[in-house]
């Protein structure tokens, strides 16, 4: 079965090239969207019944690389389109198909007659494609083109609405701010590169294994790597580009920039945990960036209106969490988050998608309000999902957020904990504050007379997708219960020996079962409540409250709403200095002086030469037979007496 | 027996006055006739080295210069036919105008 992974990864490539190339022929969306959906989700299946037979076997002999041609064979360098099939990269590739295939089918009912249908379903397939190519490769070379190619597709379907300018731009912003992190990333594949002499995975974490703690060039290496890392899944510094790209489709925002895009820089570094384990001092700024990202983001997300936008920061303040797991060294922590947030992340995004819908494209959530008569199916869901996010028990959330906290309380210290619990009450208020004004009290839109709004329940082709995800945002997390609840964490102990190398270097010890445990689930579920309770308080029985705050301490409210102010930071530091620099230094200075100068200083002087050079020329022919005989006799004189 | 100096004495003389008659004289037909002489001039000292030599090579190349000059002097009258009923004269001082 393992060698049918080629066939997973292939599939949708065949969907984007159906769909990509004679999609614009075929007038029937049905067809379309079931080539689309129907690809993704035979490697989905395909990808199960390898899950499965991974299952069966012995827990030390289920990785297994499956190479299929030599791609790039020169000087030193051999790179092989080889797919690495282990536990973590089957567990992403179950995400990437299954959370991807349910989105692909609820787009056959959110993008109904857009006319660039086949478009968007052939970019959506492509998405799939490099993907996998990312979570499967067995090289950092293959990881990094698909890691270019999610870029592309990114950029193709946060612009898909071309015709509106603000898409573009966000497209843009997204690329540019990607490439910037890839940048870093390429410096680090070069050093790996330069260091080990080899890019693909399993040789090189066994070099570096036995490499000392600390090597200075381990942590170049790491930091470079973590560069690519923050920028692909939106930490600070970069994290501008995620809330912008909401400009793309709703289910977009779902797939790409909620539950596997993003969470590529994740999986980057927890694939490379061999060498972050080696280098303590980036595996310390990962969990400060992490911390520092998620309580950011959090914060703004308190004071936003837009539906997508709240989801976005949420977004960002989650990976930040991941990354926080990283840098504490609990790389299977991560990954386990990365897996609960994309059935919950999936979820809200695809219930707000269905809320957009209902309100025709009204995105702002003081406007709307009370629509859980209209759309209780949506309503339940999107409920569901935010529970799940909050961190209440049973569902998929609690579990991977609590393990977070512990790991960070244990390995990390308590001022980070503190933060990020804090964090994590914040996660609860905010996400409360959006179902309460969309779903909750009285609507604030016209119901009757002109411009009234008829809200009303989604198709089934978008409401399946959410009642599924929903069951899997409840159960999800159960594969994760901890010991001190009576669980076996058996997703740790089934990620274990991928991360095997990297926990032996850490050599941090195993957690027994403590009183402490307890307190801090307990206080985890107290702090979720409490943001839940405050949230549904203040906005749905005292809407003054929140009202007064913001007037009282209007400097912070106006600082938060407008986002740190980064956007602008960045246009006065980066954007306008370039903009001008490149007007007046490039084009007026270089561009016009310099090589305009050049090439029109040239022709003057061709010009000039030719204005006295040309009185030679004088017509008489008897004149130029002088100059010729003289030309002659010298040249005779020249060979006879040189 | 001539020795060979005279002959190539003799042609030099002729080509020198060829030159001199090209880059002197205004009149085309002595123009022409100036070229022409040069022409004969170089095909004499091929006759003679070819002489000397006792070398047929030389003999050759002038049948080609007899025939090349043939036809340039049908060309170069022909031209200057040509002229002479544009212009009404036969003077190149006044045919000028290929300049600036």
């Amino acid at each position: 079965m393992y060698n049918l992974i080629g066939l997973v990864v292939l599939l949708p490539l065949i969907g984007a090239a159906v769909n990509g190339l004679v999609g614009w022929r075929i007038k029937n969306e049905k067809v379309i969207g079931i080539v689309g959906s129907a690809t993704v989700g035979f490697s989905f299946v395909l990808s199960v019944l390898i899950f499965i037979e991974m299952l069966g076997r012995d827990a030390l002999n289920r990785l297994e690389v499956v190479d299929y041609f030599r791609w790039i064979g020169a000087g030193g360098l051999e790179t092989s389109f080889a797919y690495q099939v282990d536990q973590l990269s089957i567990l992403m590739t179950l995400v990437v198909t299954g959370v991807g295939f349910l989105i692909h089918v609820y787009s056959i009912g959110y993008m109904h007659g857009d006319p660039g249908f086949w478009r968007y379903f052939s970019y959506l397939n492509l998405f799939i494609f490099a993907m996998l190519n990312l979570v499967l490769a067995d090289n950092f070379l293959l990881l990094f083109l698909g890691w270019e190619g999610v870029g592309l597709c990114s950029y193709l379907l946060i612009g898909f609405w071309y015709e509106k300018k603000f898409t573009g731009d966000a497209a843009k912003k997204a690329f540019v701010v990607n490439r910037i992190g890839d940048f870093g990333f390429l410096i680090g594949l070069f050093l790996i590169f330069v260091t080990f002499g080899t890019l693909k995975f399993e040789p090189l974490f066994l070099q570096a294994s036995v490499m000392s703690v600390g090597e200075p060039v381990l942590f170049l290496i790491t930091l470079m790597l973590f560069v690519g890392a923050v920028g692909k899944s939106a930490q600070i510094p970069l994290f501008v580009w995620l809330p912008d790209a909401m400009a793309g489709p709703t289910p977009v925002s779902a797939l790409i920039h909620a539950a596997t895009m993003v969470t590529a820089g994740v999986y980057m570094v927890a694939r490379s945990a061999t060498l972050y384990a080696l280098a303590p001092l980036t595996l310390e700024i990962v969990a400060v960036i992490g911390l520092l990202t998620a309580v950011l983001a959090a914060t703004i997300a308190l004071t936003q209106n837009d539906i997508k936008k709240i989801l976005a920061y949420s977004t960002v303040s989650q990976l930040g969490f991941m990354f926080l797991a990283l840098g504490v060294g609990a790389f299977w922590v991560g990954i386990f988050h990365v897996y609960t947030h994309a059935f919950f992340k999936a979820l809200l995004f695809l219930g707000s998608g269905a809320v957009i819908h209902a309100m025709h494209h009204e995105q702002d959530i003081q406007k709307m309000g009370g629509l859980q008569k209209y759309m209780p199916k949506t309503y339940i869901t999107f409920l569901i999902g935010a529970i799940a996010i909050s961190g209440i028990p049973p569902l998929a959330g609690f579990f991977s957020k609590d393990e977070i906290l512990a790991y960070v309380w244990h390995d990390g210290s308590v001022l980070l904990w503190v933060f990020a619990a804090i964090t994590a009450g914040l996660t609860a208020f905010y996400m409360f504050r959006l179902v309460t004004l969309t779903f909750w009290g009285d609507p604030r839109f016209k119901e009757h007379g002109e411009h009234a709004k008829h809200p009303h329940e989604a198709p089934a082709t978008m409401t399946v997708p959410l009642i599924i995800l929903a069951v899997l945002s409840i159960i999800g997390g159960w594969v994760g219960i901890p010991k001190a609840l009576g669980g076996g964490l058996a997703i740790k102990q089934f990620l274990a020996p991928v991360f095997e190398r990297a926990d032996r270097i850490m050599a941090l010890p195993e957690h027994g079962v403590h009183a402490i445990d307890y307190v801090l689930i307990l206080l985890s579920v107290a702090i979720a409540a409490a943001g839940i309770y405050v949230a549904r308080m203040w906005y749905l029985k005292k809407p003054e409250i929140p009202v007064g705050l913001a007037k009282k301490y209007s400097g912070v409210y106006k600082v938060l709403s407008n986002k740190y102010y980064v956007d602008e930071l960045y246009d006065a530091a980066i954007v306008n200095p370039t903009v001008k620099g490149s007007r007046k230094l490039l084009w007026r200075g270089v561009d016009v002086g310099i090589i305009d100068g050049i090439v029109n200083g040239l022709a003057k002087l061709v010009e000039i030469v030719s204005k006295y050079g040309r009185l030679v020329q004088v017509g008489v022919v008897q004149g130029y037979a002088v100059a010729f005989v003289f030309g002659i006799v010298f040249i005779i004189f020249w060979l006879l007496f040189r | 027996m001539v020795p060979l100096n005279l002959y190539l004495s003799l042609s030099a003389m002729l080509f020198t006055i060829g030159v001199v008659g090209v880059l002197t004289r205004r009149n085309a037909i002595i123009v022409f006739m100036s070229i022409e002489l040069m022409l004969n001039s170089v095909n004499l000292t091929l006759v003679a080295f070819s002489s000397f030599l006792g070398d047929a090579t030389g003999q050759m190349l002038v049948f080609f210069v007899i025939t090349i000059a043939a036809a340039e002097a049908a060309i170069g009258l022909a031209i200057i036919i040509a002229l002479f009923r544009n212009k009404q004269t036969v003077n190149i001082d006044e045919i000028n105008l290929l300049k600036w």
